[in-house]
């Protein structure tokens, strides 16, 4: 049994047999794109077509979203190639962890946090992330991995600095994992 | 084969089969690996479970060794293959943001969406998170702007960077990974046996 979360959970992969079947799946995309793979970006895209929906001038004169919805509006933010990544990701997750019999609704969280305390957490961290992600141009999908397998600067700075700073905070948040 | 690789999927069908295909593949290898599990993900970070790390870097290495291979067959046309620029205030900066993110709220995007498709609610929350703090990033680009696209550099990769020949940055890639799987599986044991 590899899960410590769940002693009941089936085992998850070999983690060495599952890194070779992710890379293979980021030279798939690389092959077949040009580019890899990501996951920030479509929260980007996707936020830019709530805007869009919301206030279409606003949006078209954001130099930030403006570059998903095009200056006239003539972008499908929701159509793009990253979004329907994403899509498929859930999809398959979702489909992986059904067959797997790891299906299950809760809150992943240590024995020192409450579920809505996790929650709370969770949700701040997503918020401080997107910052990070954006700032960076990228997440550990689409700059970590991708950039790392095609030896960019800044993708092996992100990871470096990325690694450093969760070990440098991983001790004040002891409480929520361990 | 005739034309080079990569394909360069364009048309409205091979656009969303692509996209749909390969999200797919990724989200059943992040979901098998165990990376849609927070306390896995985090373990990273209390010396306990180095999934995170060992699944990323071999994925790293496969997909590395693999391109350099095809490239140098000829196969592949590798100035086609998308390198993300460089600025390096703005990368280093928004890793180490990113980090203390990730720590928090226990998953990265990709591996957020993963767990929140395996019926996990913090990764929902997480996910709601990273779409609130894209909006505010938005709101506020032109104030951070002048920083986002500060110290521009203009080497994209590391072989050009440090002026070494693409074989021998990936050997030395490869080394300092074999050093790592072997460093973590020490850790893994000690932490096991504690």
């Amino acid at each position: 049994m590899s899960g410590p979360t769940r002693a009941s959970a089936p085992a998850y992969a070999n983690p060495y047999v599952a890194g070779v079947g992710l890379g293979l799946v980021l030279l798939a995309a690389f092959l077949v794109t040009g580019h890899g793979l990501g996951a920030s970006g479509a929260a980007a895209a996707v936020v830019s077509a709530g805007v869009e929906a919301v206030a279409p001038a606003h949006a078209r004169a954001s130099p930030f979203f403006g570059a998903w919805t095009g200056a006239d509006g003539g972008r499908a933010p929701l159509g793009d190639w990253i979004v329907l990544e994403v899509l498929g990701l859930v999809a398959g997750a979702a489909l992986s962890a059904w067959a797997a019999g790891r299906w299950q609704r809760r809150v992943d969280r240590g024995p020192g946090i409450g579920d809505r305390q996790r929650l709370l957490a969770a949700f701040a961290g997503g918020t401080v992330m997107a910052f990070g992600a954006r700032l960076a141009r990228g997440c550990t999908s689409g700059l970590g991995l991708t950039g790392g397998a095609a030896l960019s600067v800044g993708a092996w700075l992100f990871l470096l600095t990325l690694f450093a700073a969760g070990y440098a905070v991983a001790p004040l948040l002891r409480r929520s994992w361990r | 084969m005739s034309a080079p690789l990569p394909l360069d999927a364009t048309g409205p069908l091979a656009h969303a089969a692509s996209a749909l295909l390969l999200g797919g593949a990724f989200g059943v290898a992040l979901e098998r690996a165990g990376l849609g599990d927070a306390r896995k993900l985090t373990g990273q970070f209390y010396g306990t479970d180095f999934a995170v790390f060992k699944v990323m870097f071999t994925a790293i290495l496969t997909c590395m060794l693999a391109l350099l291979l095809l490239g140098a067959l000829g196969v592949l046309e590798r100035t086609r293959i998308l390198v993300p620029p460089t600025y390096l205030l703005p990368q280093a900066v928004g890793g180490v943001v990113f980090g203390v993110g990730f720590v928090l709220g226990g998953y990265c995007p990709g591996t957020g969406c993963t767990a929140a498709a395996s019926g996990r609610l913090d990764a929902l929350a997480l996910v709601g998170g990273l779409l609130v703090g894209t909006w505010v990033f938005g709101e506020a680009f032109a104030l951070l702007r002048p920083f986002y696209e500060a110290t521009p550099a203009r080497s994209r990769t590391l072989p050009e960077l440090l002026g070494l020949a693409e074989g021998a940055v990936a050997a030395g890639v490869v080394a300092l990974a074999v050093l790592g799987f072997a460093v973590a599986e020490r850790l893994e044991r000690r932490s096991a046996g504690a």
